[in-house]
């Protein structure tokens, strides 16, 4: 096995990773402030990719396809956020749970019923779309190099969003008290609904930059949604760093898994059954990997009790 | 045109049955009208019912239902078609798992199937039933064809990839069954599975000189157009599901010149299919797909059978669905003792007319193809 | 209480009586949706154990149904095919006899509950909705992979399953089997709520600590209702694989489970009947609503938003009283 496949597999999985964590992150912010637990996170991640792939079928322009997401996915998540979610924040995560599968199921029928059953039409802008030549003699797809480059930069720039603004001091007060922020005169339902539509856009973006390489179509967001679910349990829930770190272990395991496992257990078994049984094993990893980090640390890898 | 025979025997079976004509000819359609596969339902239908309309003086009264791409939905819908709407014919179902668990209890309820789409083999084989009938394909025909496509084309070194389950195992059974060459790799790859970058590393290591995948709806569109984007040019062959007039538009130019292998296209030179395409275009304003020509055929095959018999005669119907005496948008078709189609199946290619996506057709892959599993049916 | 239990007896009356009426007006496919309202409402009525009764929110109670489901699956087909089960150490054949089926799927769900129970019952909240998540999709690409018994085409069963005395592919003996163990779970559940284990959970929902304090291992407690609470669902899942006499992995995906849920909530958690009447209102709303538009599951979506926002309780909840069922 040649050592540029396998650098060349961990940069696919760095990828994987990186976009899970766009999903991830806002996820475990709004758990983290708001206390919500939120299934319809990938109906916004179905909403940026229709945003983008309509606006770029309409205009020629990817970049406007992606500011036409981040838009559409952050106005989707401040409506929703002031019309449901906002009297879930008090209730058990059973009803949170609930209202937001509801959500799932009218958003995704909602877009059926605006943009018909088939597939849209959103390609790789054409200045992206060709291989390049990496240190090492690996080719590698330049969109996909891009793509980590701009999750890696929304990453820093949400630390520094968090750590350096007056937003971000707010976001963080109102994870450690909330009570305390609402009686020093924060608007609190304003914060909730900023938080919430960062989330939501971020979510689109995710959505706008992979349905270039994939479908664009209704239910595209659930498989990503429990990723990123699976992300912020190993992370820890409300940890952004938690779900950076746990975004590229599910990235990198996954696609490491499903790469090398058929290999391995090509050493003792016939070739027909060690692809089953390795693509069997490898579909299951990412949930192994968070049961037994859950079995040892009940609160994820950087969760507090 | 029928026979002096067959109008003989059309009014035999309707003296004998002058009670029960008292109502139309009952179908009952259980398809996919939802979630991410309700593109190929719709086409279904939409060619069923132009083949209807088309006939107007035949007295058919079709119940649609949407089974959600769920078997256990289908099975519910199946169990209230026959025990509440009380049809007499079932048709519809696109995929393999849901019609293996409604054609069985359909056919031991005695109901007519009908099959615009699913093809699976134990229905062919040991499996196969009188009332049973495939107007599309078995499901291994395809890949077959692309087997043969390849020796052709003069690959020896191909690089298969599908998804781990039941069709994905078989599609390379087929193709494996005619492609006389070395395999490079067999890959599986997770159902629904959406990021094939992996994949593509593999193959670029592989060393392969094509490239063969089965990877149906949005997983093909994934992988094509990351395919494309990759650098790698190892050429590809595929099955017509990922290069269908539904999905081409969503693929995009990564789809341009691909092969692919279909018993179906929409320039195959024959008067039934000119005008078919054209009417549907009238109709529903868009270009038909694969399935909407299934649809189209299916429904044309019922109604050549009710012109000459009646369904309360189970034998006379069965024989003349068994004659296939209607023009298929396909030019030759006929049954083979299984109930499954004799056809020819072509190499397409995918080119640009103006903005539109679409396919023509190349090359014969196979000629008078029936299916592997046809010596296993005994009935 | 007075008007919950009313409530309970016009539910229960009506799910055995229209089936009947049914039969008698030739309508079978009445019975065919009422039996699927008994046997979702059997599977709701275990998961309101661990959900209601134990405050345990499991997303992964697909996983049993499924199991169950497979139990039927796996025993029908080798007795369909004449093939034995297993060949060592003693050779086990198949069987399609129900109450043999039912006992395996007991036993399978429960066994399978045990490991997912005392891994997943370290956790608390949000993490244990998610682990039990996980655990199920861990179950659900299992069945898919495996290519034994269908994978993802799942296993069809062409004669439903013999249970000795009835005709069970009759529509209405099938019917009064399925009910008559959802009668018994329901009994059965009405005894365990009232013993000093149904107290000692339900104070363990509200305050571990003070149950702690008691001397009891409020740990064993929780395990033993997720155990209980997986076995009644897998039993329903063998139920349900017999009713459409075919299964398949989609038993076990994460819908499924979102599902069941909102059964139980739909009626009302931790009310006896809750489920039922969950089950009852979801099958209503699928067939109606299907009938009126293609894009049914918006509306579906908006009458559960409506109960979640304005409807506590469930239906059980706003027919009965206004108090908050979980207290």
């Amino acid at each position: 096995m040649p050592v540029s496949l396998v650098i060349e597999q961990a940069l696919n999985g760095l990828q994987f990773g990186v976009m899970i964590f766009l999903m991830a992150a806002g996820l475990t912010l709004i758990f983290g402030v708001m206390g919500l637990i939120n299934l319809a996170h990938g109906s916004f991640f179905m909403t940026g990719a229709f945003a983008c792939a309509a606006t770029a079928a309409a205009t020629g322009s990817f970049l406007l396809g992606l500011a036409a997401s981040l838009a559409a996915a952050a106005a989707a998540g401040a409506l929703v956020e002031v019309a449901v979610i906002r009297r879930l924040y008090a209730r058990d995560h059973l009803d949170q749970v609930l209202a937001t599968f509801a959500l799932i199921l009218i958003f995704s029928e909602g877009t059926r019923w605006l943009f018909g059953s088939f597939p849209l039409y959103l390609d790789v802008p054409q200045a992206l779309a060709r291989g390049v030549m990496l240190p090492g003699g690996i080719q590698y797809p330049l969109y996909r190099l891009v793509v980590i480059v701009v999750g890696l930069c929304v990453a820093s720039g949400l630390w520094l969003l968090i750590h350096r603004t007056r937003l971000g001091m707010r976001i963080r007060a109102g994870e450690s008290d909330r009570e305390m922020i609402a009686a020093l005169g924060v608007n609190i339902a304003g914060l909730y609904t900023a938080v919430f539509a960062i989330g939501a856009a971020l979510a689109g973006l995710a959505g706008a930059l992979v349905g270039a390489l994939q479908s664009v179509q209704v239910g595209m967001g659930e498989p990503v949604l429990i990723l990123a679910f699976v992300v912020i349990v190993i992370g820890g829930i409300g940890s952004i760093r938690g779900a950076l770190i746990g975004s590229i272990l599910v990235g990198l395991t996954d696609t490491l898994g499903r790469f090398l496992l058929p290999s391995a257990f090509g050493l003792f078994l016939d070739p027909s059954a060690a692809t089953a049984f390795g693509s069997a094993l490898a579909s299951m990893l990412i949930y192994i990997l968070m049961a037994v980090v859950l079995i040892f640390r009940p609160n994820g890898l950087f969760g507090v009790a | 045109m029928p026979t002096t025979k067959t109008l003989l025997a059309a009014l035999l079976s309707c003296t004998l049955a002058v009670p029960a004509l008292a109502g139309p000819l009952k179908v009952g359609m259980i398809t996919t009208l939802s979630g991410g596969g309700a593109g190929l339902g719709t086409d279904v239908r939409d060619g069923f019912l132009l083949a209807l309309k088309q006939a107007p003086d035949i007295d058919i009264e079709v119940v649609i239902e949407d089974d959600q791409q769920k078997p256990d939905i289908a099975v519910q819908l199946a169990d209230k078609m026959i025990q509440s709407d009380k049809v007499d014919v079932l048709t519809g179902i696109i995929w393999s798992n849901l019609a293996m668990a409604v054609i069985p209890a359909a056919t031991a309820q005695g109901k007519f199937y009908l099959s615009p789409n699913a093809g699976p083999s134990a229905l062919a084989g040991k499996g196969c039933h009188p009332l049973y009938f495939n107007v599309a394909w078995q499901n291994d025909n395809l890949h077959e064809a692309a087997g043969a496509y390849a020796n052709d084309a003069g690959y020896t070194n191909s690089f298969l990839l599908a998804p781990n389950y039941p069709a994905g195992q078989d599609a390379l059974t087929g193709y494996k069954r005619m492609y006389q060459g070395d395999i490079a790799e067999e890959v599986f790859t997770q159902l629904g599975q959406t990021d094939y970058a992996a994949e593509i590393a593999q193959i670029r290591a592989s060393g392969a000189d094509s490239v063969y995948f089965f990877l149906p709806g949005g997983m093909g569109i994934s992988f094509l157009k990351q395919y494309a984007g990759s650098g790698v040019d190892i050429p590809v062959i595929g099955p017509a599901f990922s290069f269908d007039q539904g999905i081409l538009q969503a693929v995009g130019e990564a789809a341009l010149g691909v092969k692919n292998t279909s018993q179906w296209s929409k320039d195959l030179d024959n008067p039934a299919n000119q005008a078919f395409v054209e009417s549907f275009q009238a109709e529903y304003g868009r270009l038909p797909s694969l399935y909407a020509s299934q649809g189209f055929d299916t429904a044309n095959l019922l109604i050549s059978a009710a012109k000459t018999a009646d369904v309360t005669d189970p034998d006379a119907f069965q024989a003349a669905l068994e004659a296939a005496d209607f023009d298929s948008v396909r030019g030759n078709f006929r049954f083979a003792s299984n109930h499954h189609p004799i056809q020819d199946i072509y190499v397409r290619e995918v080119i640009r007319e103006g903005d539109i996506y679409t396919n023509r057709i190349v090359a014969t892959a196979l000629t008078d193809h029936s299916d592997a599993y046809v010596a296993e049916c005994e009935m | 209480m007075n008007r919950e239990t009313l409530a309970n007896t016009v539910i229960l009356a009506a799910l055995a009586g229209i089936p009947v009426l049914a039969h008698l007006g030739g309508e079978p496919f009445v019975i065919t949706l009422a039996t699927r309202i008994a046997i979702l409402g059997l599977a709701g009525v275990g998961l309101n154990l661990a959900l209601g009764h134990g405050g345990l929110v499991s997303f992964g109670h697909a996983a049993f149904f499924g199991v169950g489901g497979y139990a039927m699956g796996v025993l029908a087909s080798h007795a369909q095919a004449w093939t034995p089960l297993a060949t060592w150490p003693v050779e086990i054949p198949g069987t399609n006899l129900m109450p043999v089926i039912w006992l395996t799927a007991i036993l399978a769900a429960g066994l399978l509950s045990l490991v997912i129970a005392a891994l997943s019952l370290r956790t608390r909240g949000v993490y244990f909705i998610m682990i039990t998540l996980a655990f199920a999709q861990m179950a659900y690409y299992f069945a898919i992979s495996w290519p034994a018994y269908g994978g993802e085409d799942g296993l069809s069963i062409y004669v439903r399953n013999r249970f000795p005395g009835l005709n069970t592919l009759d529509p209405i003996q099938f019917f009064a089997v399925c009910f008559t163990l959802l009668c018994l779970t329901l009994a059965l559940m009405s005894r365990i709520t009232g013993s000093r284990f149904g107290l000692l959970l339900q104070a363990t929902r509200q305050n571990p600590a003070r149950v702690e304090a008691l001397g009891v291992q409020t740990y064993r407690i929780r395990l033993f209702a997720f155990v209980l609470s997986a076995m009644v669902t897998g039993l329903a899942g063998a139920l349900y694989a017999d009713l459409n006499r075919f299964v398949s992995p989609s038993m076990m995906s994460w819908q499924m489970s979102g599902e069941l849920i909102v059964i139980v909530i739909l009626g009302g958690v931790g009310r006896a009947l809750g489920p039922v009447a969950g089950a009852g209102l979801y099958v209503l709303l699928e067939n109606q609503l299907g009938g009126i538009s293609d894009h049914w599951q918006i509306f579906l979506g908006a009458v559960l938003l409506w109960v979640v926002l304005f409807a506590r309780g469930g239906v059980l909840g706003m027919l009965c009283d206004r108090r908050s069922a979980d207290g």
